[in-house]
């Protein structure tokens, strides 16, 4: 025998791989994919994407897989804690869930049967704003919101505000027909998988083009045909440039405009006056066209084919122009030209105008249409949909600047201008989106009382000054200052002010912070450092922090938790309930509104509860309307579960859509007992696909308008009139002009005149500005990227994930390194106006020239998340969180100091940030990141020294004889 | 020392598309996750909590930067693992012949009962595919998941290895590239397929499919003004915009 001869050994090719599959919905980032779970011997062998889930439709991506390991993570909390030593020492010990739910219910009730707004409840990313929103009204606080403001309301508010509509969870790119997309910003966070499997779409077809503008070339920017290495924050300008170049070769589409945006309405010029640049309107409150054939003012109702974009006329003896001129004649302005823009935003002309050009002529002369029978609003048939396949996606990386909710509203403009909203090949809504512009309803809580709901959901949509929540000073309603004049628009509050403001006690103290999975004592926070000081700081004469009580839930040993006085420990995704609502942002798609639930799929072993259990649990013991029934028992004793199937927030409309009374209802419906187990049953989603007739054109779709009334997504049945011209904006200037019942405080009169601006245009980042005014250099440009593998913070305690990536570096362009004699791994000192950090440098060429960056959330604080103390992330991780200050002067008050945030709705505008750098000395080159934190404490933290998971898996094999396998081929196609 | 199955007609590989790969890890995780509990089972991750975890992944995802005089520099997201070559070192190499090509279908496997861990394979591999489990003290790598391709336990649309079905841009392909009728040998021919370093002469299965070159499909580079005059004024394209506009 030949000893070399290969041994073949008998490969087990067809093993056991569950017992059983559940399905649910993944929560390893806020895409939320359907997934299966194969379970072996009740454990996790293996989760992969729902084939059948309109969201993922079979993928899954790095996070997504790692969900074993996240359930596995010893970061995970296992009983209820009350804290036993001084505040951010992490001395708890452990107490039963009687005892921690007793002492948050003594806590709570004091506040409520005094002073409800003593309640700061903010939550961070749990998507479940429709319960702890709809909580916060019942407990009667004013102060809550999730984490929106540090996130992307910009995004969302800039949408709404103009289209009805926005990127993420509010609309999509028709990626099936789209030839030209536009990709501004980093986007690598949220709706992760449909934007991967439409990028590979999209660049499989040989006549399409996708454009990256982004200061960076990583993730998807690496793919892109073309990349644009923009200076941060000036997108606005480019976007100006780009619309100029339209404008002025006549590349718009007319049509569109007329038929479906507020283009044609007349706006009175009536400089100085209450009125001026207000829309004209009849007795009925109708806006007002010019009509070029009869030479009348007519209503837009009886509008016809040929009323004005341009020209002067009179109405009431008032001069009243076509809201157009007022646009365009801003847009013209020789300014936006793009041999005056190119320098500001490092894009050289030719470039500018090659990508207009480029836009015009896939906009223009690549029309496509498809054949279906439809009716718009005004009765007219069309036998086909006919679209503009320009399409565009802006996220994060437009949405965190000072500038941001203009930036989105150029966008959406520009958008517009093309006549690519809701058609074939453009960007399409979702449902329940578009709704009218400015959707309702308000934010409720003028009035806190004792023992009262506020009557409304806390967060809204402000059409005027007159729904602030200010005082009959203009002062702050609100801790975070939501809605007040300093963020009038502040759609998803400022949970990033509420540690400071409370602290101070500005514009009042609170008692009780409780808060949920927001990760504020580390990289949800500006300034962290500080930030940490505000949690743990005594009054001096009381001795009693100043920030009383602060419970929070959460489900891992995050950098948070030392800071709580009673921590509420939560279960991970793959053990509780959930509910992605159509009354929040659900799951649907442009072809279907779906909406989904996450079903128990292990059971905890140990002592945990859900959060959303918890806060219904507390309703009920707190006796809140809504939580109890008439004889005070709990409502909902079967805690969310039961919440989901059996709430009502109006008669007929649940939580859930689908499955509703007899269980062939859709949208409204009497409660069905069955229906949780339907959705279970269809992997935890359901969906209702839209006719062919109903999938564009939707803000003017008889059949979509009638149906998305019926479903009471829509207020009143009637078109959807995107407004370009933003009159609410004009309201606002107008108060600050001195016109109306509530006028801005003297301080911030010349912020609102300045920013609320009817027609957006760019304006220079605050801290830019700033450090202008103040004759301080700090040339260079810093931002974070996110890492597609990366979700937050939440990935470092991830066996798998943190082998990927568990540090990070200050990425350098070639022309810093040389001008700053830096080479690879040298340490940096890196500086803003406000702070400075020593960290690792590494030299890239694909980076804009005046920008470092680096990833987002890497850096973690030594002891957090069961990491040992000498990891990677603690050790050469870092944020640059230290680098940006909460706070920025006002710039037309020094005295007044005023939130790092975009003026209009309060974003956090983390990516304002400027710095210098500089090579750290011999003596300071100690190998070792600045600033550095006490280790943090945690008795629980275990040391694992090997991961064997799958080892437990029996091996089941079944012989097979198989031998035929299915060739899979990807996006790669275009076989001929 | 270990000898390669003498025919070879079914050639079970991996086709990459470098076009349309992000860089984002899926396909990595995902094949960490079945083949931990796979045929491999486990692949032990040591220190994963520590200072330095390190751990056995048989996909694993390279991102570098090309610098390119004309376009300033190419980001590159490069997935590797076993690219199962026909002519494979790693298998010749094998004193135990627990390194082996299966004539079946062409996929190397390593026999953890026969391995001794001497680490040859991973010397002789041009590519570095080689994934040694320091606590097993085996070498392990792709096994193109022999165990889920094959296994009736699933139904027949999930028989693909796991980083191709997990793909979210749908960068993998699967097939037989041994069979020249086949649609992913097709997709290869299509799009100028290569090898990766042909001159280690190990013949390598899968194929990397290079970024589109895509023709200039547009006319113009600029817009023309409606104006004869750049330096327009606002009253002069009113008046021309206005019938325009109709």
């Amino acid at each position: 025998m030949n000893p070399f001869k290969n041994q073949t050994e008998e490969v087990q090719t067809s093993p056991k791989v569950s017992d059983e599959i559940k399905q649910t919905t993944c929560f390893m980032c806020a895409c939320r994919c359907g997934i299966n779970v194969h379970l072996l011997d009740n454990k996790i062998r293996y989760i992969e994407g729902n084939k059948n889930h309109p969201t993922n439709k079979g993928v899954l991506c790095a996070k997504g897989s790692a969900g074993i390991m996240q359930q596995n993570s010893p970061a995970k909390l296992t009983k209820p804690l009350l804290r036993t030593g001084e505040r951010g020492k992490g001395e708890f010990k452990e107490i039963e869930w009687s005892e921690a739910m007793e002492i948050a219910t003594t806590w709570l009730s004091e506040i409520r049967n005094t002073d409800p707004k003593k309640l700061a409840f903010f939550t961070g990313r749990d998507q479940s704003q429709s319960l702890t929103g709809w909580w916060a009204n019942q407990f009667g606080t004013c102060n809550f919101a999730a984490h929106g403001g540090f996130c992307s309301v910009n995004m969302a508010a800039a949408g709404l505000y103009t289209i009805g509509g926005s990127f993420w969870e509010f609309g999509e790119v028709d990626w099936e027909h789209t030839k030209y997309f536009i990709l501004f910003g980093c986007a690598e966070d949220h709706h992760s998988n449909p934007i991967k499997m439409g990028l590979g779409k999209l660049k499989s077809k040989d006549d399409s083009k996708f454009v990256s503008i982004n200061p960076i070339k990583t993730g998807y920017s690496a793919i892109a045909d073309e990349w644009i290495g923009i200076r941060p924050g000036t997108d606005g300008l480019l976007v100006h440039s780009i619309i100029y170049e339209l404008l002025k070769s006549n590349k718009v589409d007319w049509e569109y405009l007329k038929r479906y945006t507020n283009s044609n309405w007349l706006v009175y010029n009536n400089p100085g006056k209450e009125n001026h640049g207000l829309f004209a309107r009849d007795e009925n409150n109708s806006p007002l066209v010019y009509c070029k054939d009869n030479k009348k003012i007519t209503t837009t109702k009886d509008q016809n084919s040929n009323s004005a974009f341009f020209g002067k006329y009179k109405y009431n003896n008032l001069e009243v122009i076509p809201s157009f001129e007022l646009l365009s004649k801003e847009y013209l302005k020789p300014k936006y030209k793009p041999e005056n823009i190119s320098s500001s935003i490092d894009v050289e002309v030719d470039v500018i105008k090659r990508i207009a050009a480029e836009i015009a002529e896939t906009a223009f002369e690549k029309e496509i249409e498809i054949k279906v029978e439809w009716e718009d609003f005004n009765g007219k048939k069309n036998s086909s949909f006919k679209g503009r396949p320009v399409s565009m996606h802006a996220m994060r990386g437009i949405s965190a600047h000072s500038n941001g909710f203009n930036t989105c509203k150029l966008i959406h403009i520009l958008q517009t201008l093309l006549g690519s909203i809701d058609v074939p090949g453009g960007f399409r809504y979702k449902a329940p989106y578009p709704k009218h512009v400015v959707p309702g309803p308000k934010p409720a809580g003028k009035i806190v009382k004792a023992n009262t709901p506020i009557g409304g959901m806390p967060l809204g949509f402000p059409t005027s000054p007159d729904d602030l929540l200010t005082d009959d000073n203009e002062n702050p309603l609100r801790i975070d200052k939501a809605y007040s004049w300093e963020n009038p628009l502040s759609a998803h509050g400022l949970i990033h002010m509420v540690i400071n403001n409370a602290w101070k006690g500005d514009p009042y103290k609170i008692d009780v912070l409780f808060m949920y999975m927001a990760n504020m004592a580390w990289n949800s926070s500006m300034n962290t450092k500080e930030t940490i000081k505000k949690l743990t700081d005594k009054d001096k004469d009381t001795g009693e922090y100043k920030i009383p009580k602060i419970i929070y839930s959460d489900a891992y040993y995050s950098e948070t938790v030392p800071y709580a006085d009673l921590v509420l420990p939560d279960t991970t995704f793959l053990e509780r309930w959930d509910c992605i609502s159509l009354l929040d942002r659900p799951i649907s798609s442009a072809d279907s509104a779906a909406d989904a639930i996450r079903q128990p799929i292990i059971k905890p072993s140990r002592d945990v509860k859900p959060f959303q259990d918890v806060l219904i649990e507390l309703g009920a013991r707190l006796g809140l309307p809504g939580f109890v029934n008439e004889d005070f028992s709990a409502k909902f004793p079967n805690g969310y579960s039961d919440y989901i199937v059996n709430h009502e927030r109006q008669p007929g409309v649940g939580p859930l859509a689908g499955w509703r009374g007899d269980g062939n209802e859709f949208g409204k419906g009497a409660i069905n007992k069955n229906q949780i187990h339907e959705y279970i049953d269809n992997g935890c989603f359901h969906s209702h696909e839209f006719s062919e007739n109903q999938k564009y054109f939707k803000f003017t779709n008889k059949a979509y308008l009638d149906f998305a009334h019926e479903m009471g997504w829509i207020a009143k049945n009637e078109p959807i009139v995107m407004q370009l011209y933003s009159e609410e904006m004009q309201k606002f200037r107008l108060a600050g002009e001195g016109f109306g019942k509530k006028i801005p405080p003297d301080h911030l009169k010349e912020r609102i005149i300045k920013y609320f601006d009817p027609i957006p245009s760019w304006y220079q980042p605050f801290e830019e500005k700033l450090n202008a005014d103040n004759n301080k250099i700090y040339e260079l440009y810093a931002v974070t990227q996110r890492p597609p593998h990366m979700y937050h913070s939440w990935g470092s305690q991830n066996a798998w994930l943190r082998q990927i990536t568990n540090l990070n570096y200050l990425y350098i362009s070639k022309h810093i390194a040389k001008t700053n004699n830096l080479k690879n791994f040298d340490w940096v000192w890196l500086e803003s106006f406000s702070s400075k950090i020593k960290v690792q440098c590494k030299i890239m060429q694909g980076v804009n020239k005046n920008t470092v960056w680096t990833w987002n959330a890497i850096g973690k604080r030594k002891g957090a998340w069961n990491l040992s103390p000498d990891a990677p992330e603690s050790n050469k991780g870092f944020l640059l969180n230290h680098l940006i200050s909460d706070v920025l002067s006002n710039a037309s008050n020094k005295n007044s100091i005023i939130s790092n945030s975009d003026p209009i709705t309060g974003q956090a505008a983390w990516y304002d940030l400027k710095v210098k750098i500089y090579k750290c000395s011999d003596e300071e080159n100690d190998g070792k990141i600045y600033p550095s934190f006490e280790i943090i404490k945690n008795n629980s933290r275990r040391n694992i020294s090997i991961n064997d998971y799958g080892k437990q898996f029996p091996k089941e094999y079944s012989k097979n004889n198989l031998t035929k396998i299915k060739e899979f081929i990807g996006n790669s196609k275009n076989i001929k | 020392m270990t000898s390669l199955p003498k025919k070879q007609n079914k050639k079970l590989g991996l086709v990459i598309d470098l076009d349309i790969c992000v860089g984002c890890h899926a396909c990595a995780v995902s094949c960490k996750e079945w083949n931990t509990s796979g045929h491999s089972s486990p692949l032990h991750d040591i220190d994963p909590y520590g200072d330095d975890p390190t751990g056995v992944w048989f996909n694993r995802i390279h991102t570098f930067e090309v610098e390119n005089e004309i376009n300033g520099s190419k980001t590159v997201h490069f997935p590797k693992s076993c690219l199962h070559c026909s002519d494979a070192p790693c298998v010749t190499v094998c004193p135990t012949g627990a390194s082996y090509k299966r004539e079946e279908d062409g996929i190397v496997l390593v026999n953890p009962d026969t391995c001794i861990g001497c680490k040859l394979c991973s010397w002789a591999c041009p590519y570095g595919a080689r994934e040694y489990d320091e606590e097993a003290g085996i070498m392990k790598k792709c096994t193109l998941c022999v165990d889920k391709i094959y296994n009736e336990n699933l139904p027949e649309s999930d028989r693909v290895p796991a980083c191709v079905s997990t793909c979210p841009a749908g960068a993998r392909s699967f097939g037989n590239l041994g069979d020249e009728n086949s649609e992913i040998f097709r997709l290869v021919e299509e799009r100028n397929g290569y090898d990766l370093m042909p001159e280690q002469e190990c013949a390598p299965t899968n194929k990397y499919l290079p970024p589109r070159e895509k023709n200039d499909q547009f006319s113009s580079d600029k817009l023309s003004s409606v104006t004869q005059d750049n330096d327009f004024t606002f009253e002069t394209w009113k008046e021309i915009i206005k019938d325009a506009s109709k």
